[in-house]
């Protein structure tokens, strides 16, 4: 990729995080009502509806899987079946409705024990990603001046290289990749976004009118940010928190499936299985074809529910 | 250049009423020395005593709004200069640090805005905000701040102030809104209170009760009160002395009942018989200002007012009036004006 093309890459992604601060942003004149109004309209958005059914499934799955999961997903139990010639994969059969996987583990199993660590995954790195995306924009946004301008600098520089680009290379840095490495990458590559955004809605806070009421009344600047920006300023950033479960999730996969996943597979995680199945997708795409619908749609779902929680906070889109 | 004069022949200067804010040829600009500057106050005196209400009135963009920040050291320190000298007590207030400035702030004076809804934090509730006021200037805690913050909405006037504390700004009427405020503003008891068109944003009724409130407040407390205002019908029934701008500047100062009895600035005379009047008979045609500020003239090259001014002469696009004490008067009084209506003075009297 040349110089121009990922700078215009990063423009891009600078605009589409720009709009999304303009779009969630707690309108000065609504307040908590807005976040009212927008539940009323998500109760009867359908495309809210359906993500989040999708995600309330998954959520609930990940819960439960242990326990409604017909066999235990690490355990061997079609190794026997397996001819390294003939028949790699284990077919599908009675109590084994998917079949198995190159191990000879119920498929099933594993993938609905494997909504479990997609889960912890997708979620953590989120969390992190937050965090730090958190802690960058309040500085930038509360403190201003230089320190706004030195992370800002920071943040641009992040959002110019190509994410999946730059999580390959933090996941790359380790000498042995492991669950906690793939959740580092995928975090960091969240937290310039988040830092952008809550930092553009923490500057328009800062000029709004009951900033400056709280400043005509001496309010210390420390509760200045911490009780009149950032609470006010957070709602694109927990939008964007929706949207980034559903990358975190692909991305994870990404990481697998280019070998800097995490190796160890006795606990299943539908991106590490999706890696695996690489080597026998020619022949068998089933194994391939599962864990990537279960990321797909999960993703969607999350999706759907972000755009659509951005949709109704956005008040130009409303009424 | 404005007159040095300003201060010394003040009118409504009580004897023995020492100024509590004197505010001495205020000037603020905005925009860098490369781009282009906008000097939206130049060169604005006032004063405000203990226990009096001093009006600043003029139409949209005179500078109303930029004066209280500059007093209230609220305007951001890059991107407007402010010069002159605004004393607080006999205080230098524009050499202040920050931090100074943020104490006083709240504590010793205090201001209200024009929009009470978006000058309240929407996702913090009424009584959080008021109570935080109480912490920082008083160290107030828990009980004791709620307690004082109950005590505060119902002098406000806020009906069931106990349960009021836990709403958040949606939830309260626009009056109630205002109310909530000035209960945030006399929290600590300030001596000095600015409220920037604190009705506008209301309706008829709400208004009247506010200024009532505000008038009951201030004397009852003795504070001292700046009342800024588009409308001189507000003006009518709280201010002791009026002083009208025009284009960052004073045109015309007097105390209030000779001001609305034979005003001298043409200006004065257009926003006079703007207001409509219950003693009129119904129908009369409203005669506003003619013309808008996009017509003013810099004031350096004469009236800023001469465009759109009914009275314009030679003089007034040739040569920048002063602000003088004005002879055509019986009452002291300050006005810039070549042309001014007529006076309730004859020669004989002089
Ligand atoms: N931050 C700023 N930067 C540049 N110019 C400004 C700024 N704030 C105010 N001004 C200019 O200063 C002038 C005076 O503004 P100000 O807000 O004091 O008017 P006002 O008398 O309060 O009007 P209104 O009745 O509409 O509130 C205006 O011409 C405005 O354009
Ligand atoms: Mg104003």
């Amino acid at each position: 990729m040349t110089d121009r093309e990922s700078a215009s890459l990063g423009q891009r992604k600078k605009a589409r995080i720009d709009r999304l601060a303009a779009a969630g942003r707690i309108s000065e004149d609504e307040g908590v009502s807005l976040w009212q109004s927008a539940w009323r309209r998500l109760r009867t958005d359908p495309i809210f509806l359906v993500g989040a059914t999708i995600v309330v499934l998954f959520v609930l799955l990940a819960l439960v899987a242990p326990w409604i999961a017909p066999h235990d997903p690490t355990a061997r139990l079609l190794i026997d079946q397996i001819n390294r010639q003939a028949n790699p994969i284990p077919d599908p059969q009675p109590g084994h409705p998917l079949g198995g996987d190159d191990a000879g583990r119920d498929m099933l199993s594993r993938l609905l024990v494997g909504s479990q660590q997609t889960l912890i995954v997708g979620v953590m790195a989120t969390l992190f990603g937050l965090t730090g995306g958190l802690t960058l924009g309040t500085l930038a946004g509360g403190i201003g001046r230089w320190v706004d301008a030195a992370v800002m600098r920071v943040v641009d520089v992040m959002l110019s290289i190509p994410s999946l680009l730059m999580a390959f290379s933090i996941a790359a840095v380790f000498a042995r990749p492991n669950q906690w490495t793939v959740i580092l990458a995928i975090a960091i590559i969240q937290v310039p976004i988040f830092a952008r955004l809550l930092r553009g809605s923490m500057l328009a806070q800062r000029h709004s009118d009951h900033v400056l009421a709280a400043r005509a009344l001496g309010v210390r600047p420390a509760a200045i940010v911490f009780r009149h920006m950032l609470p006010n300023a957070i709602g694109p950033v927990i939008v964007q928190a929706t949207l980034v479960l559903a990358v975190a999730i692909i991305d994870a996969a990404a990481l697998s499936f280019l070998g800097l996943g995490n190796p160890d597979d006795s606990v299943p995680e539908w991106g590490q299985m999706l890696g695996r199945a690489q080597q026998y997708f020619n022949t068998e795409p089933q194994l391939a074809f599962y864990p990537a619908l279960c990321i797909i749609v999960v993703a969607l779902g999350f999706t759907l529910m972000g755009e659509s929680l951005r949709e109704a906070l956005d008040p130009k889109s409303r009424r | 250049m404005t007159t040095a004069t300003t201060s010394t022949t003040q009118p409504g200067r009580r004897s023995g009423r020492e100024p509590l804010l004197a505010v001495e040829d205020l000037r603020v600009t905005f925009g860098s020395r490369t781009s282009r500057t906008v000097t939206a106050v130049d060169g604005v005196s006032f004063d405000v005593a203990p226990g009096e209400t001093v009006g600043l009135v003029g139409e949209s963009g005179c500078g109303k709004s930029v004066t209280s920040l500059a007093v209230m050291g609220l305007l951001p320190a890059r991107g407007a200069q402010v010069a002159g000298s605004v004393r607080f007590d006999g205080e230098e207030l524009l050499t202040l640090s920050p931090q100074r400035m943020a104490e006083k702030r709240g504590a010793e004076m205090a201001m209200i805005f024009q929009d009470p809804l978006s000058s309240l934090n929407p996702v913090v509730p009424i009584g959080v905000q008021v109570t935080e006021v109480l912490e920082r200037h008083r160290g107030m805690k828990g009980g004791a701040a709620r307690k004082r913050a109950t005590y505060l909405l119902e002098r406000v006037g806020i009906p069931d102030p106990t349960r009021r504390l836990s709403d958040y700004a949606h939830q309260l009427s626009g009056g109630m809104r205002q109310r909530a405020l000035i209960a945030m503003a006399l929290a600590c008891e300030p001596r000095l209170l600015i409220a920037d068109e604190p009705t506008t944003a209301l309706d008829v009724t709400i208004q009247a009760q506010i200024l009532a409130l505000l008038n009951e407040l201030v004397s009852e407390s003795g504070t001292a009160l700046v009342m800024i205002t588009h409308d001189l019908g507000v003006v009518a029934g709280l201010c002791s002395t009026v002083n009208v701008l025009y284009a960052g500047r004073v045109v015309e100062r007097a105390d209030r009942h000779p001001l609305f009895a034979t005003p001298r600035h043409p200006y004065t005379g257009g926003l006079l018989a703007s207001i409509p009047r219950l003693d009129e008979e119904r129908g009369r045609r409203l005669v506003p200002v003619p013309g808008s500020v996009a017509d003013n003239i810099p004031w350096e090259e004469g009236c800023a007012f001469a465009p759109r001014c009914p009275n314009a002469g030679d003089r007034c696009e040739a040569e920048t009036p002063a602000l003088v004490p004005d002879r055509g008067v019986r009452d002291p009084r300050l006005l810039r004006c070549h042309y001014p209506l007529a006076g309730d003075r004859t020669e004989e009297d002089a």
